[in-house]
C-alpha cells in the first residue's frame, strides 16, 4: 500500500514548481488573461521540450513518458497553484486521456505523438448549450457520405477550443454516441471565443456545417470510454481545485502576519486565525478526496475510479471555491480589488467548480455509483 | 472494507483474524462495537473481553516483550487495530493505559517503572486513570494548581511493595514520599482506576508550564476520594478526584521533577496521532447504518435528505483517506503531514454532523428510550460525539495549534 508520494515524485514537483515560478507569473497569467488565445506558445514548448508535460502520462510507445496519474496529479496540483494559463487541461486531461481510453489504436498512434510533443494542442468537444455532461446530453449529429463522416450541429463551452489544432467531437450517429476527430482547417468549422468569468481559462463555441470527421473507435461505442474519460478529468481537476486552494491559503496567511489592526497582526485575531485554520481543513480533506482518485486511478479498480472520481468533484470544487472566497475575506477591501489576485482565484474557483458538471451533479452521480 | 498491509504482515494478520474468529463469540460477540473512547456501556464484559484479549497476548502487540508486549513493529499495530475494528469487537475497557499512559511510560518512565507497570497493564491487573484536567484547567492545562510536595519519613519503594503484592505506600521508613493536594475532574473511567497519572504543580513559586511533575498515584488509598460524574447520556463514565494528602513514592515521578508539562505533551501527542483509525471504522460503520436507514424510510427519494446523506458518506471516506496517508507516511518513516493535525478537527465536526442526520431519520421513535434512559447505539453515539469536540484538545484549541504550529500565525498577545 502506498499512499504517499515517492521521492521522485517531490522532485517532479520541485521541477514543474520552479518552472511554474518563472514562466507562470502573476504578471504571465495578467498577460494571458487579458489575451484572446490566452497562452503563450513558446511557454507551452518548453513545458513539452523542457520537462515533457504534455506527455508526461502518455505511455512511451505514442511518444510520452509513460507515467502515472499520480504524477501527472502532482503536475495539476502545481499549474493550479500557478493559475498556469494554457491549454493543458484541455490537452492533457480532456483529449489526450480521450484518445487513451477510445477504442482506436490507429488513432492512438496517429494523434498522441502530436501532443506528447507539444505541437498538438487538442480538446475535447463534448457539452452543447444544454451544459450537461451526461450521455444524453449529446445531440450533435454525424452522417455517413461517399467520402465519409460529416458532422452538423453546435458545440459550445469548449476549453480552448478556438485555438486547438485537433477537436474531438462527441456525436450522435445512428448507434449512439460516437467519438471523431475534427482538424483545425477542416470546412465547414466556425469557432468564436466566449469571453469568461475565469479569463484564465478560454472557452469556445464550435459549430459544425457538414465538416469532414474521422470516426474513432466502433460507432455507437464512444460513451464508456468518454464517461472514463470524464472520470480521470474529475480527478486531474480536483488535484487542480486543491493547488489552487492551497496558494489562496498561502495569500491569505501571508497577509493575515504583516496586515496590522487594532495594534497587532490580524492573523493574532482567532477570527481571521480559526479561519485560516479551517481553509486548511479544507484543504487537507480536498487533498485527500483528489490524492483517493489518483490512487484509484494508478491501481486500475474500475468501481473504485467511478466512486473517488465523483467524490473528488463533489467536494474539492466547493472547497476550493470556500477558500478562494475567505481569501478574500481575509483581504478586506484590498481582496475586494481588480488589482489583487485574489478574485483571479475565485473565478477560477468559481468557473471549474462546474467545469465537468456541477458538485450536485457529481453527488448524483455517486449516490448512483454507490447505489444509494 | 479491505486493507492489505503487505506480504510481511500478511501471517500476522491471518493468526490475528483466526484468534478473533475463535474467540470473538458468546457474550463478546453479543458485544461488538460496544463501548467508545468516553464510553462507558458493558464494562464488566468488555473488561473481560480485554483479559480475554490479554490471553492471547494482544494487548501492547507493539510493546517490548520484556514488559509482556509482541514486541512487533507499527505496521502490525495499524493492522491490529484496523482488523479489531474490522470484526467490530468491543471498544477496549483499557483503552486509557493502553494508548496514552503506556506509550508515554515507555517514552519518558523509568526502567523500574516499565517493569512495574507495563505488565499489570497487559494481563489488565491495573486500571489507570488520567488525571490532567482540574476545575481551573481545562484547555489551559498549564494552570493546573494540584499540589505536589516532598515529605520525609514515610513510604517505601514500590519494589518492595510489589513483592508483597501491595501497590501502595505503607508507611515503613525508606525514603521520603510525596503528598499530594488538590482536584482532578474528567478523569475517565475514574472510578474503575487502581493508579492515576497525575499533573501536578511541585514548585509553589512556579507559573504555567514550568514546575510541573507528572506522579503516579495509586487510588486505594485514604487521601483519593473518586466521585462519579453522570455524563449527559446518564452514564457514570468520567469522575472527579479529590486528593487530600494522598500520598505516592518518591520515585513515582515519570520523567523529571519540573519537567511535568514534557511529559504530559508527550502523551497528548500520542493522543492525537493514533486513535483515529478505529474510530473512523466506528463512524463508516455508522454512515452504512445510516444509509440502510434512509432506506427502510423512503428518504432516499427527498432530495435534501439524500444530499445530506451523499455528504455523510463523503466524510467518512475521506476521513478513511486522510488517515491511510498518515499511516503511509508514519510507516515510510516519514513525518507526518498537516493532515495528521487537521484530522481530528474534521472527523469530530464530521461525526456530529453524521450524528443530527442519523437522529432526524430515526424520526420520533428515535426519540423513545428504554428503562432507566436506556440509550441505543444511534443515540448514544450521537449523545457521546458531543464530547468530541471537546477533549483531547477541543476544536477552538485546535484551530490555535493548526494556526500557530502549521500556519505561523502568530500567537495572541498575553494579557
Ligand atoms: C466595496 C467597498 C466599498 C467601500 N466604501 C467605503 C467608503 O465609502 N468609505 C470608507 O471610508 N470606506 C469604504 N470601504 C472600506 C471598508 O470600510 C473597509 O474595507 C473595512 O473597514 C475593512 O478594512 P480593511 O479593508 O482595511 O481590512 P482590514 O481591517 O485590514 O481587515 C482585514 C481582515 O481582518 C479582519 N479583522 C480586522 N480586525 C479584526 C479583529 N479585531 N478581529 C477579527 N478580525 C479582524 C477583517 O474582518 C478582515 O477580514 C469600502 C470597502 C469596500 C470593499
Ligand atoms: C468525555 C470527556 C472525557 C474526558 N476525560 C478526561 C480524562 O480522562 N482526563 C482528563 O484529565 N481530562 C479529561 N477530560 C477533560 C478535557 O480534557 C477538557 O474538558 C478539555 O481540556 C476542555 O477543558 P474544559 O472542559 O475545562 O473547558 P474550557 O477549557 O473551560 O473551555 C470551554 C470552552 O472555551 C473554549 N476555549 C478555551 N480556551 C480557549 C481559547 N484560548 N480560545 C478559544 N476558545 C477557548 C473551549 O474550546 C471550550 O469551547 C474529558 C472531557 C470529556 C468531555
Amino acid at each position: 500500500m502506498d499512499l504517499t508520494f515517492s521521492e521522485e515524485q517531490d522532485e517532479l514537483r520541485k521541477v514543474v514548481r520552479s518552472f511554474l515560478a518563472r514562466h507562470a507569473t502573476e504578471a504571465d497569467v495578467r498577460r494571458l488573461a487579458a489575451d484572446p488565445s490566452g497562452y503563450d506558445p513558446a511557454v507551452w514548448r518548453r513545458m513539452a521540450t523542457e520537462i515533457g508535460l504534455q506527455g508526461l502520462a502518455v505511455p512511451e510507445k505514442y511518444g510520452g513518458s509513460g507515467f502515472g496519474h499520480v504524477d501527472l496529479g502532482v503536475v495539476f496540483e502545481e499549474t493550479g497553484r500557478a493559475l498556469l494559463c494554457a491549454p493543458y487541461f484541455a490537452t492533457v486531461a480532456l483529449a489526450a486521456e480521450t484518445l487513451l481510453r477510445c477504442d482506436d489504436e490507429r488513432a492512438r498512434t496517429d494523434l498522441l505523438p502530436g501532443i506528447a510533443s507539444g505541437e498538438t494542442v487538442a480538446t475535447l468537444a463534448l457539452t452543447e448549450e444544454n451544459g450537461r455532461w451526461d450521455e444524453v446530453g449529446v445531440h450533435l449529429t454525424a452522417h455517413e457520405e461517399a467520402g465519409g463522416w460529416r458532422l452538423t450541429g453546435v458545440k459550445t463551452y469548449v476549453f480552448d477550443g478556438h485555438l486547438a489544432d485537433l477537436l474531438l467531437v462527441a456525436a450522435r450517429t445512428p448507434s449512439g454516441v460516437s467519438l471523431f476527430a475534427v482538424e483545425a482547417e477542416a470546412p465547414g468549422l466556425a469557432r468564436t471565443p466566449l469571453p469568461t468569468l475565469d479569463q484564465t481559462r478560454k472557452q469556445a463555441r464550435v459549430e459544425f456545417t457538414n465538416t469532414p470527421a474521422r470516426l474513432l473507435g466502433p460507432e455507437g461505442a464512444a460513451w464508456p470510454a468518454l464517461e472514463r474519460t470524464l472520470a480521470t478529468a474529475s480527478v486531474l481537476l480536483a488535484a487542480e481545485q486543491v493547488g489552487g486552494a492551497a496558494a489562496a491559503l498561502d495569500a491569505a496567511v501571508e497577509y493575515a502576519k504583516i496586515r496590522e489592526q487594532y495594534g497587532r497582526p490580524i492573523g493574532s485575531f482567532q477570527g481571521i486565525k480559526h479561519k485560516c485554520a479551517d481553509m486548511l481543513v479544507e484543504i487537507e480533506s480536498a487533498r485527500s478526496a483528489a490524492y483517493g482518485g489518483l490512487w484509484a486511478l494508478d491501481a486500475g479498480d474500475e468501481a473504485e475510479i467511478a466512486i473517488s472520481a465523483a467524490l473528488a468533484q463533489a467536494f474539492c470544487s466547493e472547497a476550493f471555491t470556500k477558500v478562494a472566497g475567505d481569501n478574500i475575506q481575509v483581504h478586506g477591501g484590498i481582496g475586494f480589488t481588480w488589482e489583487h489576485p485574489a478574485h483571479l482565484y475565485l473565478k477560477r474557483a468559481k468557473s471549474s467548480e462546474v467545469l465537468l458538471g456541477t458538485p450536485s451533479y457529481h453527488r448524483e452521480l455517486l449516490a448512483a455509483r454507490l447505489g444509494i | 472494507m479491505e486493507l492489505d498491509f503487505g506480504p510481511a504482515v500478511r501471517g500476522f494478520r491471518d493468526e490475528l483474524r483466526d484468534w478473533l474468529a475463535e474467540h470473538l463469540v458468546g457474550e463478546f460477540a453479543e458485544h461488538r462495537g460496544v463501548g467508545g473512547p468516553t464510553d462507558g456501556a458493558a464494562w464488566e464484559v468488555r473488561l473481560a473481553w480485554d483479559r480475554e484479549l490479554a490471553a492471547g497476548n494482544w494487548l501492547g502487540v507493539g510493546w517490548p516483550q520484556e514488559y509482556g508486549g509482541r514486541g512487533l513493529g507499527l505496521l502490525e499495530e495499524i493492522v491490529f487495530e484496523y482488523e479489531y475494528a474490522r470484526v467490530n469487537a468491543p471498544y477496549r475497557a483499557t483503552g486509557n493505559a493502553l494508548d496514552l499512559l503506556g506509550p508515554m511510560l515507555l517514552k519518558m518512565g523509568s526502567e523500574a517503572q516499565r517493569k512495574r507497570f507495563l505488565p499489570p497493564i497487559l494481563s489488565v491487573e491495573e486500571l489507570w486513570g488520567q488525571g490532567f484536567s482540574e476545575p481551573g484547567a481545562g484547555s489551559d492545562l498549564a494552570s493546573v494548581r494540584t499540589r505536589a510536595e516532598r515529605a520525609g519519613g514515610g513510604g517505601t519503594s514500590f519494589e518492595d511493595a510489589s513483592v508483597e503484592g501491595a501497590s501502595r505506600p505503607t508507611g515503613v521508613e525508606n525514603g521520603d514520599e510525596w503528598v499530594v493536594n488538590g482536584q482532578k475532574v474528567w478523569t475517565s473511567f475514574g472510578v474503575h482506576a487502581d493508579w492515576l497519572y497525575v499533573l501536578t504543580r511541585t514548585d509553589p513559586d512556579s507559573r504555567r508550564h514550568k514546575g510541573l511533575t507528572m506522579l503516579l498515584v495509586p487510588a486505594d488509598q485514604p487521601g483519593v476520594e473518586i466521585r462519579p460524574i453522570r455524563n449527559l447520556a446518564g452514564q457514570d463514565e468520567f469522575a472527579e478526584v479529590f486528593l487530600s494528602d494522598a500520598r505516592t513514592d518518591a520515585d513515582m515521578v515519570v520523567g523529571e521533577v519540573g519537567q511535568g508539562w514534557r511529559t504530559a505533551m508527550a502523551t497528548l501527542g500520542i493522543e492525537r496521532g493514533t486513535t483515529l483509525l478505529p474510530q473512523q471504522l466506528t463512524f463508516e460503520r455508522e454512515a452504512e447504518a445510516l444509509i440502510g436507514l434512509a432506506r427502510e424510510r423512503g428518504a432516499l427519494d427527498d432530495p435534501m435528505l439524500r444530499r445530506r446523506i451523499v455528504d455523510a458518506w463523503i466524510s467518512v471516506r475521506i476521513m478513511r483517506t486522510t488517515n491511510l496517508r498518515t499511516i503511509a507516511e508514519l510507516t515510510a518513516g516519514r513525518a507526518p503531514g498537516p493532515q495528521a493535525t487537521t484530522a481530528k478537527l474534521y472527523a469530530s465536526t464530521r461525526h456530529q454532523q453524521l450524528g443530527h442526520l442519523a437522529m432526524e431519520l430515526a424520526g420520533p421513535a428515535g426519540q423513545i428510550v428504554g428503562e432507566d434512559y436506556g440509550l441505543d447505539t444511534r443515540q448514544r453515539s450521537f449523545l457521546l460525539s458531543l464530547a468530541e469536540t471537546i477533549y483531547g484538545g477541543s476544536s477552538e484549541i485546535q484551530r490555535n495549534i493548526i494556526g500557530e504550529q502549521l500556519l505561523g500565525l502568530p500567537k495572541a498577545p498575553r494579557p
